[in-house]
């Protein structure tokens, strides 16, 4: 079943993945996103695509390496241990420019962990992962519509600008399931985070040297300088992403006394509180970023020029307040603010109630 | 009076000096590589894999589409670049770290699904490029800087035959041993790749060609010592010849081509 | 019929594989050294070569081009 309707996460976003055109998808089961591959295996079939059960994380990674080379639109999809070991693939991507869409369907870590929905892999996802000085868009969706939308934004965004782009999904959103109706891909690109600009043609792609000088796709660059050259241009690309695409999503902080952060599924839990809070006549705003890296960073500073207290809630033990905390001191501070945290780790969720009162709490 | 070329470099390696080591077998390995992808027509449609090891500037020298791999994930990316163009020839060219060590998954999996790339495999019993270490197919007794009292099979296990262990999957197509040391073994093997490269482009499955080589460098040998070496110790364990060729009765092997026509 | 035998000695790393490899043993090192410090090999009496291509095709750096006169 295609079309409009009631789909499961991991499902819906394989449907667009196949909607932005992606034809080829490598991957290795691993609960919760066994959906995916079983997905794929039967639908890229019928779109003329390819579906291969790559005998390890490792080897998918490297897959989409291999597609992107060749200049197709590739997907992996895995769940945090299985993320850990394409960390060389997507260091090799970044340092190579290579498109590709690596999709993380997080669960409760570290080790071998549980299988429970949980956001864990923040700092793996934003600060690399990989070795090497280079960093991936990492778009955090939190509903099953929105992860759809973002799935073919990925695509967009790696094509744009040459890069591997992260999609955190998680356990939650993976298995829950809402309505959804897909977008035309050609309208998204317009009105989603592409915003209607073109996409460069793939003149760098390995096709054979046929009436052309060959050409070469490496990262090893041991000539003096060569190397150091290499990061700046690398550098020069993330500053431009960073520039261009930081998108959160902004909700009452207007008039603010307190601002509560959370993303993805988390996000869910934190706008419920958000509302309960209003309804009680509080003043609660939500900040919910939607790329976390590029971290929108302005956004979040902005809103602390008038609020003085941030309420972190996720589903880990502290890696997202980093970023808030970065945001915050590019406008006061951090003396100046009251910083509270709701870590959940190891596949815990928040309840609306327990951010109330702690937002209750840190308004005394 | 009218001067024929009876030897000289193929189109399809750069005119350039090598950073081999004197007398490495890599030289007459990517010359034989390139003068079958050229025999057959196809420099323009060949698309090649370099490996983590003494070849990873293969790029350098080859002179056809190529990209880098991570270290032992060469058969999933010629894999994936078969799969997205799948009237290209794509080979995937490897030591015995890239190939039997670190990727052995990789290229243990991607012959069993019969992917339908040629390998080319440079066997010389230890890690080249970072100064001689111990392979998988490092032969026991042999001395090596991670094994300075001699390869024990008690603690390190035996030299593992690639060649043979692969031919036991039924979607490898064919799998030969060749040599790269004397003018005899050199046609010999020159003849194995081409016949592997056909086995690809008629899409019947997976080919490899595991090529023994010397390493004169990290042997601790002149070149010539080295293939004394060579022929008295490695031979007896990698036996040279067809191992497998389930390819022999659907394509034909294509005529040879006569030497005073090789250019 | 005279064959010709040219080592190109920018690209001839000295390994000597061509010597023991001439069935007709005029492949030397000469003591002619290139750029790189390396004695080049050379072909001490072409009119002895028999164009068997053993020295070109044992030869890694492919330094070694045969080719033949003919009338």
């Amino acid at each position: 079943m295609t079309g409009p309707g009631f789909w499961k996460g991991n499902e819906a976003m394989a449907e667009a993945a196949i909607l932005a055109g992606c034809r080829y998808y490598f991957g290795y089961p691993i609960t919760p996103q066994n959906e995916v591959p079983a997905y794929m295996s039967r639908r890229m079939p019928e779109v003329g695509g390819v579906f291969l059960q790559a005998e390890s994380e490792l080897a998918a990674v490297n897959m989409v390496f291999g597609a992107a080379v060749a200049g197709a639109r590739a997907m992996t999809s895995s769940s945090s241990p299985g993320i850990s070991l394409k960390q060389e693939g997507i260091s090799y991507m970044a340092a190579c420019e290579l498109p590709g869409v690596i999709v993380n369907v997080m669960r409760g870590g570290p080790g071998l962990g549980n299988i429970a929905g949980s956001q864990g892999d923040y700092w793996q996802a934003t600060r690399g992962g990989g070795h090497g000085d280079y960093r991936t868009p990492v778009l955090a969706p939190h509903t099953v519509p929105e992860l759809v939308e973002l799935t073919l934004d990925a695509f967009d965004l790696a094509d744009l600008y040459r890069t591997p782009v992260l999609v955190l999904s998680d356990g939650l959103l993976g298995q829950m399931m809402e309505n959804v109706s897909f977008p035309d891909p050609g309208e998204r690109r317009r009105a989603g985070l592409l915003r209607g600009r073109e996409l460069p043609p793939k003149d760098w792609a390995l096709t054979g040297a046929q009436g052309r000088p060959p050409r070469l796709i490496r990262s090893l660059l041991m000539g003096p300088g060569e190397l150091e050259k290499h990061n700046f241009h690398l550098a020069g690309k993330y500053a431009a992403i960073e520039k261009e695409e930081p998108h959160a999503e902004i909700l009452e902080c207007g008039d603010a006394r307190i601002v509560l952060a959370a993303y993805g599924s988390c996000a869910r839990v934190a706008k419920g509180a958000q509302r309960r809070l209003r309804a009680q006549g509080i003043r609660a705003g939500l900040f919910r970023p939607v790329t976390l890296w590029p971290f929108p960073q302005r956004d979040l500073a902005d809103i602390a020029r008038t609020v003085d207290r941030f309420l972190v809630v996720e589903m880990s033990l502290g890696q997202f307040i980093e970023d808030v905390k970065l945001a915050v001191a590019e406008e006061k501070s951090l003396k100046q603010v009251k910083l509270g945290l709701i870590a959940k780790p190891g596949g815990a969720v928040p309840t609306e109630e327990e951010i109330v009162a702690q937002a209750l709490e840190m308004l005394r | 009076m009218s001067r024929k070329t009876l030897f000289a470099r193929t189109p399809g390696l750069k005119a350039v000096p090598t950073s081999y080591c004197p007398g490495c077998g890599h030289g007459v390995a990517h010359r034989l590589m390139a003068e079958a992808v050229v025999e057959l027509g196809a420099r323009e449609r060949t698309v090649a894999v370099a490996p983590v090891g003494c070849a990873v500037y293969g790029y350098d020298y080859w002179n056809f589409d190529t990209t880098e791999a991570a270290h032992g994930r060469t058969p999933a990316v010629a894999t994936a670049i078969k799969r997205v163009l799948p009237d290209r020839l794509v080979i995937s060219y490897q030591g015995d770290g890239d190939l039997a060590s670190i990727g052995l998954a990789e290229i243990v999996h991607a012959a069993n699904r019969g992917e339908r790339i040629t390998v080319i495999f440079i066997n010389n019993a230890n890690y080249g490029m970072t100064g001689g270490q111990m392979a998988p197919t490092t032969l026991a007794g042999q001395v090596t800087t991670t094994t300075p009292r001699g390869r024990d099979v008690n603690e390190a296990g035996y030299p593992l035959k690639i060649a043979e262990l692969l031919a036991t999957l039924p979607a490898v197509k064919y799998i030969a041993r060749g040599a790269l040391h004397r003018p005899a073994l050199i046609r010999r093997s020159k003849g194995y790749i081409r016949r592997a490269l056909e086995v690809q482009e008629a899409g019947l499955g997976f080919s490899l060609v595991e090529l023994v080589s010397i390493c004169p460098a990290n042997w601790g040998l002149t070149p010539v010592a080295a293939t004394q070496k060579l022929e008295e110790f490695m031979l007896p364990v990698f036996p040279l010849g067809v191992i497998k060729d389930e390819a022999a009765a659907s394509a034909p092997a294509a005529a040879e081509t006569p030497p005073e026509e090789r250019a | 019929m005279a064959f010709r035998v040219k080592v190109d000695p920018a690209l001839c790393k000295s390994c000597e594989l061509c010597v023991p490899a001439c069935p007709k043993k005029i492949m030397i090192i000469t003591d002619s050294k290139n750029e790189l410090g390396f004695k080049v090999a050379g072909c001490t009496d072409a009119r002895q070569c028999t164009g068997c291509l053993a020295c070109a095709l044992v030869c890694p750096e492919v330094a070694i081009e045969i080719s033949k006169e003919e009338p």
